[in-house]
């Protein structure tokens, strides 16, 4: 840029051993991407400087696809495809749902896996549709930085299980990101805020985002984070109060069975409600359904609190198991951090307060601190920290355990265990020449298999036939840090490793991982397009930026025909930004670039005056 | 730096005894995890991720042994040779069964009642207990060298762990 830039010393962006890393927070109802720059951690907005991008995604039957802002205004218009809260369908099935009449989705009847979605577009799995988002992010991330990824850290709720973790980090292999660890939510707002605030001690970390609910005690002591316990529920967030809303609505005007458009315009207006209630007593909600039926009420904030008091319930019991599980009391938690938009809410955050005895810390935006803390981690596990660093020892969050006789489990790794973590165990034929056997593996706390979540089913293959309980195979459950299960067996008197078929219960098996990613291959193209476009918009938008400023700071140093060219082509520059033609912009850039050569020249020798008249060259703003 | 052949407690750099100074475990071991925990080599090549996973395994496999007592005790027996044999052997003093039995109940009322100020004073009860064990635990393998007598305590300490689970789940039904 000709514009006179001055950066402090040692401040330079990206020195070239730098490695771009990110961190995600991929979230139920929005998604951030954050990086670390110049030591600090910042939130990357997209070119329209937001920094939230709605976790909305619109197919159309073209093939296109819409992320975002665009998606989320247009939501009542096209529901059945337009996909909003998509982390709900991550790793579950169809009966994990619930009432899927509430949902304005048409549902894939096959299949006992994942959910699949009918759309314009074919049927898509929340996978795929996770993936839209991360790209979107990646994109954003990469022309921001000014270059590609190594890798990315991407945040899953603590009470995530294997499934839904693993559904996560497939979704990222789609988007084509490296994944350098998948991280707790609330351990990756506690490194922003531990690292912040140089804490020592016990702390909870409270998270209730839009569909998830974490509760972590964190014991942070000489940088060391150690996750003591985790609970939630993966099912419970801010649009449940958003459904309570919706409900009084309808009992309200005797409303029942809405179309899918109504539905979504009056969940819409029951989450603006709620929103509006965080500051005020009460929220007027008004709406024209398209049976042309008036809805116009007032919302108190007293009857809010009295609908959602039962959710704020179903938040208390996890915290008593977290605190039980890490053997501590109340009195020892020396500080309560609140994450997720859903913790505004002031009934939330009295009701955590009574809890713990003291007021909850909400001093970073409970919306960015786990993208923020994520960045953190992913600029140490890129090697960029250099000798300054610290450990986070974290936890899996849901014991595992394997089918026994009588459809029991038997656990093998207990809840809370620090990760990675292991257990061997030995099993046995019960048949003569038996070369083949089949374990089940589940996760929960409860003692029955069905009440438990299933996770897969291994076939071990190739076992060497000998007599029924000669054969010693000793199989290996290895939990990585990413919270991930891998298992692997052996057989101990031959050595013979058994080859291993996993039939994932609610996951994507290789195969279709691997169609996915031809898919996407070819899409690969817009991708960089599009990122290229990104990059021309932003720097067109600092361009804008600092000519307008300049103008508006010295503009009184140029001559009328002088300004007269840089403002001509400060608008040819402005109206390219609506094309999605990157080299256009990109030409208009330089011409603007041209024009201002001799301005900066002028702007220079005046402050160089100024100083030598004794003036602080910090007074001039020269930016 | 690590050796799979050395002992836990050559791993922390700790006498081989029942007593054992908790800050210093805990220290040893965030010491060791920060040098080979996965995150200090996620930018590294896969079979150096890998080897970290081991050894960061190993590591947390090492301190949650010697940080639980009845683990502890269960791994230094099993050094010295002696199964504790907590599934097969289960002749137990009458009157240990009795109070067990007495426990059980009074959980199963307590759960009953929904009175958790009942459970409270079991759960402190249990602890007091179990400490008590402990420290017969400690006499026993450091000082007496009496494995045989330490198993049978080990069996004892067992029971009270499957009890403390029994008032974790009571807690949970009465929430619930």
């Amino acid at each position: 840029m000709a514009l006179l830039q001055i950066s402090e010393p040692g401040m330079s962006t990206a020195p070239h051993q730098h490695r771009l890393a990110v961190g995600i927070d991929l979230g139920t109802t929005n998604s951030l991407v954050a990086s670390v720059r110049n030591g600090i951690s910042v939130v990357l907005n997209d070119e329209h400087g937001r920094a939230m991008l709605p976790s909305v995604v619109r197919y159309f039957a073209d093939g296109g696809i819409v992320v975002g802002d665009a998606a989320q205004a247009q939501q009542s218009e096209d529901p059945a495809n337009t996909i909003v809260s998509v982390k709900r369908f991550m790793g579950r099935g169809l009966s994990d749902v619930g009432d899927i009449s509430q949902l304005p989705y048409l549902f894939a009847a096959e299949g006992q896996g994942m959910v699949q979605l009918r759309t314009a577009a074919g049927i898509k799995s929340p996978v795929e549709i996770s993936a839209e988002i991360l790209k979107v992010l990646r994109i954003r991330a990469e022309a921001s930085l000014g270059g590609e990824l190594v890798g990315a850290v991407i945040t899953v709720p603590a009470y995530f299980d294997d499934a839904q973790r693993q559904a996560t980090k497939d979704a990222a292999r789609l988007a084509g990101i490296n994944v350098l660890r998948l991280l707790n939510e609330p351990t990756a707002a506690a490194i922003a805020y531990g690292l912040d605030n140089a804490s020592e001690g016990v702390y909870a970390v409270y998270d209730l985002g839009g569909g998830t609910f974490d509760i972590s005690i964190l014991r942070l002591s000489r940088g060391v984070f150690e996750v003591l316990a985790a609970n939630g529920d993966s099912a419970l967030g801010g649009d449940d109060f958003d459904q309570r809303i919706y409900c009084w609505i309808l009992e309200r005007n005797q409303l029942s069975a809405l179309n899918p458009k109504d539905t979504r315009l009056l969940l819409t207006q029951a989450r603006a409600a709620k929103e509006q209630l965080t500051e005020h007593d009460e929220a007027r909600i008004t709406a024209v359904l398209s049976g042309g039926e008036v809805i116009d009420n007032v919302l108190t904030l007293a009857e809010f609190e009295d609908m959602s008091k039962n959710l704020i319930q179903r938040t208390m019991q996890p915290l008593r198991r977290a605190l039980r599980d890490a053997g501590l009391s109340v009195e020892e938690v020396k500080g309560v951090v609140m994450v997720g938009g859903a913790t505004r809410m002031p009934q939330v955050q009295r009701a955590v307060g009574e809890f713990f005895g003291q007021t909850p810390l909400t001093n970073l935006d409970p919306d960015k601190v786990v993208a923020l803390g994520a960045a953190i981690q992913a600029n140490l596990l890129a090697g960029n920290q250099g000798g300054d660093d610290w450990l986070l020892l974290d936890v899996i969050p849901l014991s595992l355990g394997l089918e026994t006789v009588g459809g029991l489990t038997e656990k093998i790794i207990p809840r809370n265990s620090t990760i990675p973590t292991a257990r061997a165990q030995e099993f046995t034929t019960y048949k003569d020449g038996q070369t083949a056997m089949s374990l089940h593996v589940v996760q929960g706390e409860r003692e029955l298999v069905a009440d438990c979540r299933s996770l897969a089913k291994f076939e071990l293959r190739g076992i060497p036939p000998m007599v029924a309980g000669a054969a010693r195979i000793r199989v290996t459950f290895q939990v990585d840090a990413d919270g991930l299960l891998n298992v692997m067996a052996r057989e101990m008197s031959s050595g013979i490793e058994a080859a291993i078929e996993v039939k994932p219960s609610y996951g994507l098996s290789d195969a279709e991982i691997a169609r996915m990613l031809q898919e996407s291959a070819e899409h690969a193209k817009d991708d960089m397009l599009a990122r290229a476009l990104l990059e021309q918009k932003t720097e067109a938008d600092q361009l804008l930026d600092a000519v307008e400023h300049a103008l508006v700071q010295d503009g009184e140093l140029l001559d009328a025909s002088q300004r007269a060219e840089i403002e001509t082509r400060l608008n040819a520059l402005k109206e390219t930004l609506s094309s999605r033609d990157h080299l256009a912009i990109k030409r208009a850039i330089v011409l603007l670039n041209e024009a201002t050569v001799n301005f900066a020249q002028l702007r220079m020798d005046k402050s160089v005056k100024q100083a030598l008249a004794g003036k602080n060259i910090s007074e001039l703003e020269v930016k | 730096m690590l050796d799979a052949a050395k002992t836990h407690f050559q791993l922390f750099g700790l006498e081989s005894s029942f007593k054992l100074d908790r800050k210093r475990l805990e220290e040893a071991y965030r010491a060791l995890q920060a040098e080979v925990h996965p995150d200090k080599s996620a930018h590294l090549a896969d079979s150096e991720q890998r080897l970290a996973m081991q050894r960061s395994t190993l590591v947390n496999e090492a301190y949650q042994t010697l940080k639980s007592p009845i683990r502890r005790a269960r791994y230094l027996l099993a050094l010295n040779g002696i199964d504790t044999q907590e599934e097969t052997n289960t002749a137990m003093p009458v009157d240990f069964l009795m109070s067990q039995m007495e426990w059980r109940e009074a959980v199963a009322d307590a759960q009953k009642r929904r009175d958790v100020a009942a459970l409270d004073r079991l759960a402190s009860g249990m602890k007091q207990d179990t400490a008590r064990l402990e420290e017969s635990l400690a006499v026993k393998i450091d000082e007496d060298r009496d494995y045989e007598g330490a198993a049978l305590l080990v069996r004892k300490l067992r029971f009270m762990e499957k009890l403390a689970e029994e008032i974790g789940s009571a807690y949970d039904e009465i929430d619930n």
